[in-house]
């Protein structure tokens, strides 16, 4: 641990204000999200805990507010903070399995396209170029869109998780392979992998344990930085109605749903899950520019 | 010169095949087509009958030929919804996409050069600052939270601007416009400048930089010492310096404005094509889904060529790279 507090990326992370409110903030909100089921308020999708009598109130600061829902509560009388916690805990879900899967992806075929070379590279670099022409959202929309239909009607709503997750993660894996199959072709030349060749060792088991464990260090810092993209993608996907039903929200169904509560007044619905989507965004790009700076040999 | 159009082309080809396939997949095998147009209670010769009249008996390759044959003439069948043909009301919806988009674009590179010029020629000013922070948090903010903010701002809150549909529109043959009446004008501004702000920021940063980098270079520095005015030297020499890539940023962004006028449309109602494709979707309306599918990606490899292209005739350096191996 002393190791930890003495290193440089301490040292910079103390000398950065900013960095260490939006990681204060972004923790926050992973804490509010994992833990929803121990500390929100309310439970609001618990049928028995949520009446009627309570919806549309406003937020408690305003004279008709009531302390024990603190941010108001929606048209069926859900408490609009708990919402917010449990819609921020799918939606850090979403983002955390979508980011992983691109990871896997991206980075086993860029190890294979650097490894391997020949017509595997020019094969796979082809198809992450197609892929680059077309917007990140659109390719994700499509997939989530036309994925859907693939799956049984009254499937739909409980598979949406990961029909969201499979869309979201197919969409990233491009940059992790590029970078990727950039190290890999350097590391490739160095010593210790033809050492490794000399004395027998498999392509695969070159390509697992000596070369992979180089190569995954630029891939954390994309990662970090697409954990807000992929938040937002989620967000978007959800709003567009291609995401997360509204049995299941996430932050961009609960906005959704909100939208049309806009012009009866009821602004809070749709404004409070707005603001938890921008913070968490902000919060966690931040951290991600700060990582990236702070690893990057060349700013030091 | 030859060989590097034909590859991209190929390319082109190649990527447009794919993506019909997929159509074509969503077509044949999600449901039973013959269940849906003919109901539940139709007898197993009528079905036959229907299968062979549709050429649903004939081999695969048959099949997806006749739907490229098609699809190339822009016949995708009858919309499952709406009962209507899906050119016609891809047709419809043509024109609200075109002039939001076309709107946002103009927005997005008047408003970002403006900016940009201003943020880069008082670099220090208070203003400057506050535009170069404000654009920092509209990079964060996701396209649709931009359209709430602004509709709960203009909308509900002033009441000055209407929030949803095109207002009035003006037959011009298929063609349909907003831009003639003043309620279709008015409609309009949330939409596109919802559209415009995240390539306005990118557009603003990039002048913004390639300004101040202009602005150091020894051309300036002559020009000054020649004793030109100020305007003469910020736009006659400095600007037009700047303008080429924020060109080849803006062909690129194009694609991006059009992604994202799905994302616009909803949130405003438009009944643009990126609406229908939503609402398609939440229908499980398969022939306007493999209409869209077909089309967007048509646009995107077709703006990908001619920006491939402009590359290959404006950069000289391109020519002779070709020559060696490919990376």
């Amino acid at each position: 641990m002393s190791r930890f507090f003495d290193s440089d990326i301490w040292w910079s992370f103390k000398r950065s204000p900013a960095t260490m409110i939006a990681a204060v903030l972004a923790l926050l909100f992973i804490l509010g999200a994992v833990l929803a089921p121990l500390i929100a308020p309310h439970n609001p999708y618990d049928l028995a805990q949520i009446s009627l009598l309570d919806s549309n109130l406003p937020p408690m600061w305003n004279t008709s507010g009531n302390a024990d829902f603190p941010l108001g509560t929606d048209q069926q009388g859900r408490d609009i903070l708990s919402t917010i916690m449990y819609g921020s805990r799918i939606s850090l879900l979403v983002a955390l399995c979508a980011v992983a899967m691109s990871i896997v992806m991206g980075v086993g075929l860029g190890l294979l396209a650097g490894y391997v070379g020949g017509r595997v590279d020019s094969i796979i670099m082809r198809i992450a170029d197609i892929q680059l022409t077309f917007p990140a959202i659109l390719v994700a929309l499509l997939i989530s869109g036309i994925g859907r239909q693939f799956v049984p009607r009254d499937l739909q709503d409980s598979l949406a998780l990961y029909v969201i997750i499979f869309s979201i993660g197919l969409t990233g894996w491009v940059q992790y392979a590029r970078t990727v199959r950039g190290s890999t072709l350097v590391e490739k030349s160095k010593e210790y992998v033809q050492a490794a060749r000399v004395i027998g060792v498999s392509k695969m088991a070159i390509m697992v344990r000596h070369v992979l464990p180089n190569v995954l260090g630029p891939v954390l810092v994309i990662a970090t930085l697409n954990i807000a993209n992929a938040i937002i993608a989620e967000a978007t996907l959800s709003f567009l109605g291609v995401g997360m039903p509204p049995t299941q929200p996430s932050l961009g169904t609960l906005i959704s749903e909100g939208q049309n509560y806009l012009f009866s007044g009821e602004w809070w619905i749709t404004v409070f899950p707005g603001i938890a989507l921008i913070v968490m965004v902000v919060s966690v790009n931040l951290v991600g520019d700060w990582l990236r700076d702070a690893l990057n040999p060349k700013l030091q | 010169m030859l060989a590097f159009v034909l590859r991209r082309l190929f390319q082109a080809a190649l990527v447009m095949l794919v993506v019909a396939f997929i159509a074509f997949s969503l077509f044949n095998y999600v449901g039973d087509p013959i269940n849906m147009m003919l109901g539940q209670d139709a007898t197993p010769e009528q079905k036959v009958e229907l299968r062979e009249s549709l050429g649903l008996d004939k081999p695969f390759y048959v099949q997806f030929g006749a739907f490229v044959g098609n699809a190339v003439s822009g016949e995708f069948g009858l919309s499952l919804r709406q009962a209507r043909p899906v050119s016609t009301l891809i047709k419809e919806r043509l024109p609200a996409t075109l002039e939001l988009a076309f709107c946002a674009a103009i927005l997005a590179l008047v408003g970002g050069v403006v900016l940009g010029v201003y943020t880069a020629l008082r670099r220090n000013g208070v203003f400057s600052q506050f535009l170069l922070m404000v654009s920092l948090i509209g990079v964060s903010l996701p396209t649709f939270l931009i359209g709430i903010l602004l509709i709960l701002v203009f909308a509900v809150t002033l009441q000055i601007l209407p929030s949803y549909s095109r207002g009035d529109v003006t037959q011009i043959g298929w063609w349909s416009t907003g831009l003639l009446t003043w309620s279709g004008i008015k409609a309009l501004v949330l939409p596109s400048v919802t559209l415009s702000l995240g390539t306005m920021t990118l557009i603003m940063r990039l002048v913004r930089s390639e300004m101040l980098e202009v602005l150091r270079t020894d051309y300036i520095k002559f020009a000054r010492a020649r004793g030109l005015t100020n305007n003469a030297v910020h736009f006659g020499h400095a600007l037009k310096n700047t303008l080429v890539p924020v060109m080849t940023i803006m062909g690129l962004q194009l694609g991006t404005i059009i992604a994202f006028a799905i994302v616009t449309e909803t949130v405003f109602q438009w009944p643009g094509m990126g609406f229908l494709f939503i609402q398609s979707v939440q229908f499980a309306d398969i022939p306007v889904m493999a209409a869209y599918l077909v089309l967007i990606s048509f646009v995107f490899v077709s703006i990908n060529l001619i920006v491939d292209l402009l590359y290959y005739v404006v950069d000289p350096r391109l020519r002779i790279e070709q020559t060696s191996p490919a990376h």
